[in-house]
């Protein structure tokens, strides 16, 4: 009678152990990319990423705009940067990595001080690799993952950075790959980064970005069994209107405000 | 009480567990019996969130046989307050008083990481006036000796070396009185803002560090006296927590951790900024990668953050009465602020001049208060030495008023990682030690 509880109880009970978000498939390579990846995407080299490539008015969407400013329309773009100067280190590592992962870098950009390097994500494993191993590279420290959600960057709203350092060189380099949001997948560089561990865990926490080949895809700072991804941009807060004297406050993801 | 190989509590593909015991009441003394023929003496130990000496709410897994830690995993996340997702929704300004609430021991070094990166984006990193830098860096280090004096008080206190921690809170008492005086607050000071410092040292302020320098001087030997050659002390710390140069480099650890195995790796030194390469200050190593060396090299780093604030206090006696803050009205807050007749902070000459004399500058103060400063789109990541190790911020814009995201990259998130490289073979008491020794703070670990 009692092991007839138990029994019962146990199957009403989910299983304890959180389910991985998603079969977790072999990390892609150069020669053989993920076959689950659409097919235009492989080695397409990235376009220009546009994280708002036009805004209007003064405040943020969905408010009307009662600033004088409603029909003024600004155009944003990602800096393109200052040319990189002749003859430094970014142009010999950049022809070395080349030399090393034909097709790795689709853009760089030099921008007030800091280099970063777009590459496409067919070619992640084999640059992260490269840029370890070899002695005129030599980043040996990924000190940074982070997540970028850029909803109206078609085709590549969700962007992955990385922030690697050279001690032998004493050199720091940004590598920045994207994914679309229908296919949220980049390959994980833990097996050449252990420290991207828990970065990864993150960004997938918090903007859903699924790393392939990562040991243990799993929530970080938001528990199990949480819904969502929080840093994403269309993430609702969730806030209600507050009435105070007459006065209706909305939610902060709908007060107006200046941008 | 039934004993079987069957796991019914095991998931759908899950294999099961080798032996389940199902306890009925009354009948622990079987299953210690059985279990005890067994020879197996695996035991899953669950140490925190809530226990006194995981640095707040790190909970460790840990799986033992008997007392050696056979696997241990770190789970983090309890204190999780969605900052980064905070400050998406306020201005670019306000991002101070989120940011230093991240690594509530080392506040300073948080603000001035964010600041820097935003003072990168708005292109003004060369117009930071001399004196709010020179602020910056006496803050920076004096904020650096009361993080060490937590980490080696706690780290004390847990091995049951008490006097370690009054002592030691005693000490930081006096940092935090002079952090008071100068910001209004002990912690959470958003003190440091893109442009500049808030505001001035107070009229008696180089008296006071006067004072505080003296104190330190006096009281900072008491630690060695007390651990350096302590026999108790030396067999809790040495040869515990070791992790070599392979696997600082793998896991991403910097800061004392690093310099314990003997690589001087200091960006204050490596990738100066705020003027570090004019400091006349050493970098301590030390060779043993344990957690005595780490115990040792703080130490050590505590007396050379007291070298660098002599050196800046006479900077700072020199430079008195200069601007500390980036003087362009469009970005730069008003930072006169003073102690007024109703105990707030507020400046009357600054009231004076937008309400009586200028309109263009009325005009700046409503739009830089309500509206905030717009920052050029682009990204960028400044990297500090905090007392931890590598801090810095990865702030993103889209040109608006608001960071389109900014990203804390907080040493504890890395160096909990290798917890389990620390602690894996070891004793269930020398996980405490090397816990310690990395000195996490949960608050910019979680975020």
């Amino acid at each position: 009678m009692t092991e007839k509880k138990i029994a019962d109880a146990a199957a009403q009970v989910p299983p304890a152990v959180p389910q991985a978000p998603n079969p977790v498939p072999a990390a892609p390579s150069a020669e053989n990319p993920d076959p689950a990846l659409p097919e235009q995407a492989d080695g397409q080299p990235q376009r220009d990423a546009q994280p708002v490539p036009t805004r209007g008015g003064m405040w943020t969407d969905g408010v009307p705009d009662v600033s004088g400013y409603g029909r003024l329309t600004t155009e944003v773009a990602q800096p393109a940067g200052q040319p990189i100067p002749e003859g430094s280190w970014m142009v010999a590592a950049a022809e070395r990595l080349n030399t090393l992962v034909p097709g790795s870098i689709s853009k760089a950009v030099w921008d007030r001080g800091e280099l970063t390097w777009f590459v496409p994500r067919e070619r992640l494993i084999d640059v992260v690799k490269a840029l370890r191993d070899d002695a005129q590279l030599r980043f040996e420290f990924c000190a940074s993952v982070s997540g970028v959600h850029y909803p109206s960057d078609a085709g590549a709203e969700l962007h992955v950075v990385y922030h690697l350092q050279s001690f032998t060189h004493n050199r720091r380099l940004r590598i920045e790959t994207t994914c679309p949001d229908a296919d949220a997948h980049v390959p994980s560089v833990v097996a050449t980064y252990p420290a991207a561990d828990w970065h990864e865990r993150e960004a997938w926490d918090m903007f859903g970005i699924i790393f392939d080949g990562h040991p243990a895809l799993t929530r970080i700072l938001m528990p199990d069994d949480w819904v969502g991804h929080p840093q994403r941009k269309d993430y609702p807060l969730g806030g209600i209107p507050i009435e105070y004297k007459g006065a209706v406050v909305p939610p902060p993801d709908e007060r107006r405000n200046y941008r | 009480m039934t004993a079987s190989t069957q796991d019914l509590y095991a998931g759908p593909g899950e294999s099961p567990a080798d032996r389940v015991y199902t306890a009925m009441g009354g009948d622990w003394d079987d299953i210690a019996r059985e279990q005890a023929e067994r020879a197996d003496e695996t035991l899953v130990i669950n140490m925190g969130p809530q226990h006194p000496s995981t640095h707040g709410v790190l909970r460790l897994i840990l799986e033992c046989d008997g007392e050696t830690v056979r696997s241990i995993r770190p789970g983090i996340g309890f204190l999780h307050t969605g900052i980064e997702k905070n400050m998406e929704y306020r201005t670019w300004a306000q991002g101070s008083t989120f940011v230093t609430r991240m690594d509530y021991v080392a506040p300073i070094f948080n603000e001035v990481a964010y600041c820097l990166a935003v003072e990168r984006l708005l292109g003004i990193e060369d117009k930071i006036p001399q004196r709010a830098t020179e602020i910056r860096v006496l803050m920076m280090e004096l904020n650096r000796i009361a993080s060490h004096l937590v980490c080696i008080g706690t780290g004390g206190m847990e091995i049951g070396a008490l006097t370690v921690m009054t002592i030691g809170f005693r000490e930081r008492e006096v940092i935090l009185d002079f952090f008071e005086a100068v910001t209004g607050l002990r912690m959470n000071h958003a003190y440091v803002r893109p442009g500049g410092v808030q505001n001035d040292l107070p009229e008696n302020g180089l008296a006071q560090l006067a004072e505080v320098i003296t104190w330190l001087e006096g009281h900072l030997g008491e630690y060695a006296d007390f651990c350096n050659e302590n026999p108790i002390f030396k067999r809790r710390m040495m040869g515990v927590g070791i992790q070599d140069l392979t696997a600082c480099m793998a896991l991403g650890v910097t800061g004392p951790v690093l310099r314990s195995t003997g690589y001087g790796w200091d960006l204050r030194k490596t990738q100066p900024y705020c003027g570090y390469e004019t400091y006349d200050f050493d970098v301590p190593v030390w060779d043993s990668s344990d957690a005595y060396g780490r115990f040792r090299v703080r130490l050590q780093e505590m007396w050379e953050s007291l070298k660098i604030v002599k050196q800046v206090a006479e900077r700072l006696e020199a430079s008195a009465g200069q601007p500390v803050m980036y003087t362009d009205p469009k970005i730069g807050s008003p930072a006169d602020l003073a102690v007024g007749p109703d105990g707030q902070g507020n400046s009357n000459e600054h009231v004076k001049h937008i309400m009586g004399q200028s309109m263009e500058a009325l005009i700046h103060h409503f739009k830089v208060v309500t509206e905030g400063f717009r920052v050029p789109a682009g990204q960028a990541y400044v990297p500090i030495e905090s007392p931890k190790g590598e801090i810095a911020c990865h702030v993103v814009s889209d040109g608006g008023t608001r960071p389109y995201r900014a990203h804390m990259r907080d040493p504890g998130f890395n160096h909990l990682q290798s917890v389990p490289i620390q602690c894996e073979g070891g004793m269930i008491s020398d996980v405490v030690v090397a816990v310690g020794s990395l000195d996490p703070v949960m608050g910019g670990v979680d975020r």
